[in-house]
């Protein structure tokens, strides 16, 4: 499999506040990679600078063999790299459909942009229904959903998601799963930062577990699942 | 002349009024809400849109065509401004924005003293401008200059609601005045939104200042500061950084000084700015936020 997405000892600041001390990360084409952590750990930082909100201080971000750390956000969303932001971040002042058109600034087809419309109102069919109505009276989780929706329509290859599950009832975070899951059916890479490590160890293959800035554990999904120190912290363990 | 002539010749002075003061808060809200900015340079956009009308007429241009030169100019003078001032400065506190804002002011305003002098020039008009309308046997006048006014302002409110719904660079002007990072995330043109906002806002103020200056029959370099003033405490009144709060804001202001002159004792009417501005106090004491109630979240 081709490498989507290496982070080469990348090192990012706040300030004086170092946020990642020289993480290394691989994504493969098709896979589906999540970081745990705790807060803080720079779970969120590392997809901020992959989009390129955040500049790294040391290191590199190369995208399908492209260096892309200095880059504009508006540049990479345009190769393929959406990120559907921590804390959904839906126009709520617009309507739905404004919404998802927003998610296409980047691309020039109008008529396809109008298909994957379709094709979102299809996915997610209560979106459909709100098309006309502001993102800020939907629901949460029916903002989360439109907040994957617009960072599909620009047809990204490698979708970062920040927490999709935050604030949810956990019917909806099973919804919202089931789609991540069928996304990566249909061969878009994914890269998810989740607090809720049980339902992310069940979508991805690989992931990696941050702490302060540092990976200090890596391994596949099931593996990590039986890892006492992963069961320990991130799945509740002892219960 | 009865109440209700009298009432309805002060609508028509407050619609004429409001309007003006509504094509300058409109401006000023579009910038703000993309780059919390306070443009205390966006009054002197109206100096440009009136000596530009005026040079135009006195040069021969037919009047249809000065008025157009003046929105032009307007628009273009605030291309400038953003690509000389304001873009060099992104990034910065806002608060350099802000300095850098009366910098602009006090250059433009002393250039305009300079090329034009500083005392008023008489705006020209055709004389079919100032036909007067009468109705209701003569106890309601106006005049096409008001009618004027209010038809090219209702023209550019639906021009500019045409544009931030149907366009992409207007959905991205929105987008940019919500939620910042979010507009950069979905990969909007932040650089081309906020050149286009400051033309659109600047052609506006343009529009307005020539439209001043055929009410009142004169133009001189300082005349924006005032009625930016005005327009920015219009546009608080409504909800700053919308576009319906400064419609609104713009409109409301308006009436509130037309109908302290027109119904309080004459001793008061000096006192008309005092007193709006202390409404103007009470209003935000009990509603933040504007008459629309906007309110605004700081994000990372």
């Amino acid at each position: 499999m081709p490498e989507m997405l290496a982070l080469d000892a990348l090192t990012v600041s706040y300030g004086p506040v170092a946020a990642l001390k020289g993480i290394d990360l691989v994504v493969q084409e098709g896979e589906a990679v999540a970081l745990l952590g705790a807060n803080g750990a720079g779970k969120s930082t590392t997809l901020r600078t992959v989009s390129g909100i955040v500049r790294p201080r040391r290191g590199g971000v190369r995208y399908r063999g492209k260096d892309i750390g200095r880059l504009d956000p508006g540049e990479i969303v345009g190769l393929g790299v959406a990120h559907c932001p921590e804390g959904r971040r839906v126009f709520a002042g617009m309507t739905v459909l404004e919404n998802l058109k927003l998610g296409a600034s980047r691309r020039r087809d109008e008529a396809g942009v109008r298909q994957d419309i379709a094709r979102m109102e299809e996915l997610f069919p209560v979106l459909g229904e709100r098309r006309q109505q502001r993102a800020g009276t939907l629901s949460g989780g029916e903002q989360q959903m439109l907040a994957i929706a617009r960072a599909l329509m620009s047809r990204p290859r490698l979708l970062l998601l920040d927490e999709p599950s935050l604030g949810l009832a956990p019917l909806l975070v099973e919804t919202i799963f089931d789609t991540l899951a069928e996304l990566k059916r249909q061969g878009v890479t994914l890269l998810l930062v989740e607090q809720n490590a049980r339902v992310a160890l069940d979508l991805v293959d690989r992931a990696l577990v941050l702490r302060t800035g540092n990976v200090v554990a890596s391994g596949g999904a099931e593996e990590l699942k039986r890892d006492p120190q992963v069961v320990e912290a991130y799945l509740g363990g002892g219960r | 002349m009865n109440v209700i002539d009298y009432v309805f010749q002060q609508l028509v002075n407050a619609v004429s009024l409001g309007s003006l003061y509504a094509l300058i808060a409109v401006g000023l809200s579009l910038v703000f809400g993309i780059l919390n900015l306070i443009n205390f340079a966006h009054g002197d956009m109206m100096m440009v849109g009136a000596f530009a009308a005026l040079l135009l007429e006195s040069a021969g241009v037919p009047f249809p065509l000065a008025l157009l030169g003046g929105v032009v100019f307007g628009g273009a003078a605030g291309f400038v401004m953003e690509r000389a001032a304001f873009r060099p400065v992104r990034g910065a506190p806002d608060v350099t924005m802000l300095l850098t804002s009366l910098g602009v002011t006090y250059i433009l305003e002393n250039l305009g003293i300079l090329l034009f002098s500083a005392s008023p020039r008489n705006f020209p008009l055709p004389v079919w401008l100032g036909h007067v309308y009468k109705l209701a046997g003569g106890r309601i006048t106006f005049t096409n200059i008001n009618l004027l006014t209010l038809v090219f302002s209702v023209l550019a409110f639906l021009f500019l609601y045409w544009f931030v719904t149907r366009t992409g660079v207007g959905l991205g002007m929105r987008a940019t005045a919500e939620d910042l990072v979010a507009a950069r995330l979905v990969g909007v043109r932040v650089n081309l939104v906020v050149v286009v906002a400051f033309v659109l806002a600047s052609a506006f103020a343009g529009l307005a200042g020539l439209l001043w200056a055929a009410q009142v029959g004169v133009a001189y370099p300082l005349m924006g500061f005032t009625p930016m003033l005005k327009s920015f405490v219009a546009a608080i009144i409504g909800g700053f950084g919308t576009i319906e709060g400064a419609l609104l804001g713009g409109y409301v202001l308006g009436a509130l000084e037309i109908a302290i002159v027109a119904f309080l004792p004459p001793s008061v009417s000096p006192y008309r700015d005092a007193l709006v501005f202390a409404l103007l106090i009470v209003l935000l004491l009990f509603r933040p936020g504007g008459i629309i109630n906007v309110r605004r979240e700081v994000k990372l």
